[in-house]
């Protein structure tokens, strides 16, 4: 039981973080980093260190999100549209 | 079907971020991009520096009323210079959105193609003393 | 966006890593130096939470230099930007819900802030997550309403007062036990509030500093330019 939890904790950070690179929303991405960043906080709990654990997820899902939406604002990439990325692509 | 154990799994994790988080830091056409791929390969870094002083059932290295000496427990150090190194992975990442920031307001676009060639067209404004060194006049200067 | 030669690289860095992974002793450390902590560590702090004994009691200077990078990593955030910080607030409207909302979450912030923090030698936890927590408490009145601006002398004071406050307890260690950050004063009752001497008070130092830094930079994100990014 725990190992297939592990296997799903695994599977679910990894393919957020493919995810992150190949998705061509910036917001999405971003979202998708701070779901790899939950996974490792996660995995770190189930390795015996509570320390690491809370550290990353404050630091990992509360600041460092705070300062990549920040950015995005500030670069003018959050857009909440896809079809509206690709209309003004073309 | 059997899964491997718990541990190995884990590493796996720990290795595929830091490869796709190098892979990303390489093929990445927009610096944000960059950005995003550099937090997936420090979150895997770490985690493959905790996974360094974990041993199989040993508990926390947390000494509380019913856990005490006979039972392992897992090694702190490496877990202190995880600490620090989440930290200062933060601090980073603030600083590197920052000169991200002023890159666009100075020069108007994130993709590194469009980038280059209006830095190249900036250096030639600037006058001919300002240029990069092309190839010709290295292998000439040797 | 896939080209050949940094597939290959990554191709490449994949099977040297799973060799070095897999001949490693993972899951069996040998834990030389770890094992030596975990004896003596209660002895010689008091902490009951050993990865606090590591951090500021074994490897304080290692602390004192994180403190210094990001210090550095926040004074050069904000001396990126160059220009003159708009007076108006991020939001012109807020919402109604924002504004509720973190009117209700400040002082839960705050308590459970100075709760990580102050606890840090007995439960996991400490000065960097307390201090993150802090930094958030403080930032969000900023992304709520429009007229609250982050006071950053105030901010400054606080940061540099803490940073202080840590190299003077260093200092006072030298002097009275001949080594800088050795961790000082009774070790009082183990597990109670007021035990392990001065490393409750370094976690404080640490904790005010990381939260008033980490504020001030989020402010300065927040504050520069216009809403998408135009100079």
């Amino acid at each position: 039981m725990s190992d297939l939890l592990v296997f799903v904790i695994v599977m679910m950070t990894l393919v957020a973080a493919l995810s992150a690179l190949i998705l061509p929303n910036f917001l999405a991405a971003t979202a998708a980093t701070t779901v790899v960043s939950l996974g490792v906080a996660v995995m770190f709990v189930l390795l015996q260190a509570p320390d690491v654990a809370m550290t990353e997820a404050v630091v990992g899902v509360g600041l460092s999100a705070l300062i990549l939406a920040l950015g995005l604002k500030r670069l003018g990439l959050w857009q909440l549209d896809l079809k509206a990325d690709k209309e003004d692509a073309d | 079907m059997a899964l491997p154990d718990a541990a190995s799994m884990m590493l796996a994790a720990a290795v595929g971020l830091v490869v796709i988080g190098f892979a990303g830091l390489m093929m990445s056409r927009h610096l944000y991009r960059l950005l995003l791929s550099l937090v997936i390969a420090e979150a895997g870094a770490n985690l493959l520096l905790v996974m360094a002083g974990y041993r199989a059932d040993a508990i926390a290295p947390i000494f509380t009323a019913d856990a005490s000496m006979p039972i392992g427990m897992v090694d702190p150090i490496p877990q202190a210079m995880v600490l620090t190194a989440i930290v200062i992975g933060v601090g980073v990442q603030a600083l590197a959105l920052a000169m991200i920031i002023r890159i666009r307001n100075h020069y108007g676009t994130l993709d590194m193609m469009e980038l280059k060639a209006r830095m190249q067209d900036e250096f030639a404004q600037l006058g001919q003393s300002a240029t990069l060194p092309s190839k010709q006049e290295q292998t000439d200067a040797q | 966006m896939l080209q050949f030669f940094p597939l290959l690289f990554s191709a490449g860095l994949l099977f040297l890593l799973t060799i070095v992974t897999g001949l490693l002793p993972f899951a069996q450390a040998p834990m030389l130096a770890g094992q030596g902590v975990l004896y003596d560590g209660i002895a010689s702090t008091g902490a009951a939470n050993l990865v606090t004994a590591v951090v500021l009691g074994y490897r304080g200077i290692d602390t004192l230099m994180e403190l210094t990078i990001l210090f550095a990593a926040a004074a050069a955030g904000s001396l990126a930007f160059s220009r003159v910080r708009r007076s108006a607030g991020l939001i012109a409207e807020p919402p109604y819900i924002l504004d509720k909302a973190i009117g209700f979450l400040l002082p839960l912030l705050l308590v459970t802030g100075f709760y990580v923090i102050l606890h840090g030698h007995l439960t996991p936890g400490g000065g960097f997550q307390g201090g993150v927590l802090l930094a958030s408490a403080i930032f969000l009145p900023v992304l709520s309403r429009s007229s609250a601006q982050l006071n950053h002398e105030v901010i400054s004071l606080i940061e540099g007062l803490a940073g202080v406050t840590f190299i003077v307890i260093g200092l006072l260690a030298l002097y009275q036990q001949g080594a800088f950050l050795q961790p000082l004063f009774d070790h009082g009752v183990f597990g109670s509030l007021l035990s392990a001497g001065s490393l409750p008070v370094l976690y404080l130092a640490v904790g005010l500093k990381v939260g008033a830094e980490l504020a001030g930079l989020l402010s300065t994100l927040a504050a520069e330019g216009g809403e998408d990014g135009t100079a």
